[in-house]
């Protein structure tokens, strides 16, 4: 038995060490799914906490200076204004009017830093799978 | 057309549940008639389901814009090579592809295995057609690619399409997800035969012998299709990444974890009798993470960038994924008496613990990368607030996870079964040791501080160092007795036994892409605004913007930047970076230039131009050691394809008698 014993221990200390990692892994990059309205109501809670905020971009609010990238993101009537200054290109599907994730921190100025930016296009064109029915008005054009 | 071809998925449907009904009941009464007739009843699947293929892509071909599906992801420019792969590029196509490779798959075992394991084989089909008739539900009933586009009662076309979304518009469109379709549907094919064995009470390891080679087969194509995957990301999508732990990459990634724990944890049994409940939960939790990913994939259950919209599926996947673990989880329990272990661990130093802990740690990167995936969905259930994790969690646990795993590599295939003793440990590894010792001291001293990285590298050497003495040390033994030369050695060496030498290879290949991702430890990357004249720095590059230019075609329109390059003052050439708006599709992509070399890679992207349009934004990147990781995965093509090979001798080996490494040997008329 004294041979399992060993196996047990070992197995205890890899399995503790993976586990620990993964917590540290959790508290460092968790990221907090927010709507902009609750972004709003969060305040000063907001500040310092990583988070992630989908929206609509405001049609010809993108300003690229430099190597920042300024926007407005809506979601019905409440807007954010968002700083992009990651390090990635911006996705290819980042445009007016697309859907876009800002994934970054709030500023005491009342911006969003944005990291990193993800975007999916809302193109007209594209009929959502298994709901035919915009191709099909598309057809009736 | 379309009627034919909803006819024949409902005819298929139709077929699929009689094969599975005829061949349970046929297997359980035995009754062999009701069981041939199951059989037949198979190869007409396969046939109705090509059929209904054959006329899906006659449509895309012929650009038939009557249907919905044709007229979302063709149109009529496209090249012909993107026409007929869009048989893949949307949901519903993509899900026809998937039943019409499971239903080839199934048609070659049954075919195959027709006059062997006549008590096994009616459930190995039963569970093959029961995936089959899930896949013809959804194909059938739920999201059928041949809906018409329709006004009011009136069928009409479109005039054209929307075309493929042009980031898929790239060569390995047309081979990545197939490779990695047929490495997903093929593990089907090894978890038939776990559960048909498991059911019948199959004395010995019939089902394991049976599908060794079927499992890595399909091992290899899921191997293909993530790295043309990564290929493809590196090359196309922009953002200078091979690997960013989307959620859908993991999808395509956790049955792999599970399929490579499998292969090892699969030779415990063969030769030690050894882990059986073991093997029997990895193949079926490959199985089950192999529909796991397609539902990730197909139902946007958590947001990706391959941006699937939300669909009517999901449940479908998740009754049919709670059916599949229910069966399993119960037939497994039912009948633990009969995977009884034939001998037990004797030492913490021996071959069968090195298996132990290598599944235990693929197990836990498995179990972490799917938790990591599924965080959103678990927090939003817990707590109410949706909260994700992204790349730096992934990489914190997985990288230790490889480096032990690295380790593992070099140095379990040379660990005795039973128990190592130390006079072994040193003979064998002292001198690779400390090599690797060396390398990093000597790389700590030239200034690289990186800590993973460093270890990496040591390993690196290490593994490839054992490797190379196990080649050399069998080659030399074969020139004594033959007088070949070394080379001409190894060559026999390997044939003799292709599996452990091919492994090696395989292993091989894991350390060359290794030394590929340690060093994306040292990647240097600037963002900068230029206009043409303009120069800059980018580690010991010399960037000077030559021309910039702007234009237009029916297609799309482009910017395009032409960068010189020079290193210390003698000119490299030039780099093209364009960046195209594609018109149709209201679209933007990046067709980057990258400079490929062994060292390092130096990428550059446009990424658009500023506000003003008067200055260009280029993104430039220093990537090191990255073309190792393709390099590592030809070997291990390579090696993967050696291990198909038969043995020049067949080789049986002979149970618990074991010891040491010197294995039994007996010929077996071939």
């Amino acid at each position: 038995m004294k041979t399992y014993g060993k196996f047990v221990a070992l197995i205890v200390v890899i399995v503790g060490t993976l586990v620990w990692l993964a917590v540290g892994g959790i508290n460092q990059t968790k990221t907090y799914y927010k709507t902009i309205g609750e972004l709003r109501e969060m305040g000063n809670g907001a500040l310092g906490k990583r988070l992630r905020v989908a929206g609509d971009v405001e049609s010809g609010s993108i300003v690229r200076t430099g190597r920042e990238v300024a926007f407005t993101l809506h979601q019905e009537d409440v807007r954010l204004k968002v700083v992009y200054d990651g390090a990635e290109p911006l996705p290819d599907t980042f445009r007016d009017g697309a859907q876009a994730l800002a994934d970054g921190r709030m500023g005491t100025d009342g911006v969003f830093r944005a990291s990193k930016i993800q975007a999916k296009c809302a193109s007209k064109y594209e009929a959502k799978p298994g709901q035919k029915a915009p191709a099909a008005k598309q057809a009736g054009v | 057309m379309e009627n034919l071809g909803s006819l024949a998925l409902l005819l298929a449907f139709c077929l699929g549940v009689y094969a599975f009904l005829g061949s349970v009941v046929g297997g359980w009464k035995r009754k062999p008639f009701l069981v041939l007739s199951a059989q037949r009843a198979v190869y007409g699947t396969w046939f109705l389901l090509t059929v209904a293929s054959a006329l899906l892509v006659q449509a895309l071909l012929t650009s038939d814009f009557r249907l919905g599906y044709v007229a979302a992801h063709s149109n009529r420019d496209m090249p012909t090579l993107y026409k007929f792969a869009a048989w893949w590029g949307g949901q519903e196509g993509s899900l026809l592809f998937w039943s019409w490779l499971l239903s080839s798959y199934s048609a070659v075992v049954v075919f195959t295995n027709r006059r062997k394991h006549r008590g096994m084989m009616p459930f190995v089909t039963a569970v093959l057609m029961a995936t089959q008739v899930f896949f013809l539900i959804l194909n059938a009933f739920v999201v059928s690619p041949f809906q018409v586009l329709a006004v009011g009662r009136e069928v009409t076309a479109v005039p054209d399409g929307n075309g493929l979304n042009p980031l898929l518009q790239y060569w390995a469109m047309a081979i990545h997800p197939p490779f990695l379709y047929l490495g997903y549907v093929g593990f089907v094919v090894p978890f038939a035969f776990a559960m048909g064995s498991l059911i019948t009470r199959q004395p010995g390891d019939a089902w394991i012998h049976t599908t060794r080679r079927w499992t890595i087969v399909t091992w290899m194509f899921q191997s293909i299709g993530i790295l043309l995957g990564a290929g493809w990301a590196y090359a196309v999508l922009g953002w200078g990444g091979y690997w960013g732990w989307d959620p859908v990459e993991n999808a395509s990634l956790l049955p792999w974890i599970t399929a490579t724990a499998f292969l090892h944890s699969v030779m415990m049994q063969e030769k030690k009798g050894m882990m059986k409940v073991w093997n029997m939960v990895l193949v079926s939790l490959t199985f089950w993470l192999c529909i796991f990913g397609t539902f990730l994939t197909r139902s946007g259950v958590v947001s990706s960038v391959h941006a699937f919209a939300q669909s009517p599926i999901g449940k479908y996947f998740v009754s049919f994924l709670a059916i599949v673990a229910a069966f399993t989880i119960y037939v497994i329990l039912d009948r633990l008496d009969y995977l009884k272990s034939e001998s037990r661990l004797e030492s913490v130093v021996s071959r069968e613990s090195s298996f132990l802990f290598n599944n235990l740690i693929l197990l836990a990167s498995c179990f972490a990368v799917l938790w990591g995936t599924l965080f959103p969905v678990i927090s939003e259930a817990v707590t109410g607030e949706k909260i994700s994790v992204d790349a730096p969690f992934f990489n914190r646990v997985n990288v230790p996870v490889g480096l032990f795993l690295l380790f593992l590599t070099g140095v379990a295939p040379l660990l005795a079964w039973r128990r190592t003793s130390v006079d072994g440990l040193r003979r064998n590894f002292l001198w690779p040791a400390a090599g690797a010792v060396a390398l990093m001291i000597g790389l700590a001293a030239a200034g690289v501080r990186h800590f993973y990285a460093l270890i990496c590298f040591g390993l690196c050497l290490f593994v490839a160092w054992t490797i190379a003495a196990e080649f050399i040390k069998g080659a030399r033994a074969i020139r004594a007795r033959s007088g070949q030369n070394l080379i001409a050695s190894m060559v026999e060496l390997t044939h003799r036994n292709t599996r452990r030498y091919g492994g090696y290879l395989v292993h091989m290949g894991i350390v060359l892409m290794f030394v590929g991702f340690a060093g994306s430890a040292f990647n240097k990357d600037r963002t900068i605004e230029v206009n043409i004249g303009d120069s800059f720095k980018l580690a010991s590059y010399e960037l000077t913007i030559k021309d910039l230019r702007e234009g237009d075609n029916p297609n799309y329109s482009w910017h395009h930047a032409v960068v010189g390059i020079s290193k210390g003052g003698s000119s490299l050439g030039v780099l093209e970076p364009e960046r195209r708006f594609y018109k149709s599709s209201r679209q933007g992509t990046s067709e980057v230039a990258i400079r490929r070399r062994l060292n390092e890679d130096l990428y550059l992207n446009f990424a658009g131009m500023n506000d003003s349009g008067s200055k260009a934004v280029i993104q430039a990147y220093v990537f090191p050691l990255v073309s190792w990781i393709w390099i590592g995965f030809w070997v291990l093509l390579f090696g993967t394809l050696v291990c198909l090979v038969p043995n020049k001798v067949r080789l049986q080996y002979a149970r618990t008698e074991v010891v040491g490494v010197s294995e039994t040997y007996a010929n077996v008329e071939n």
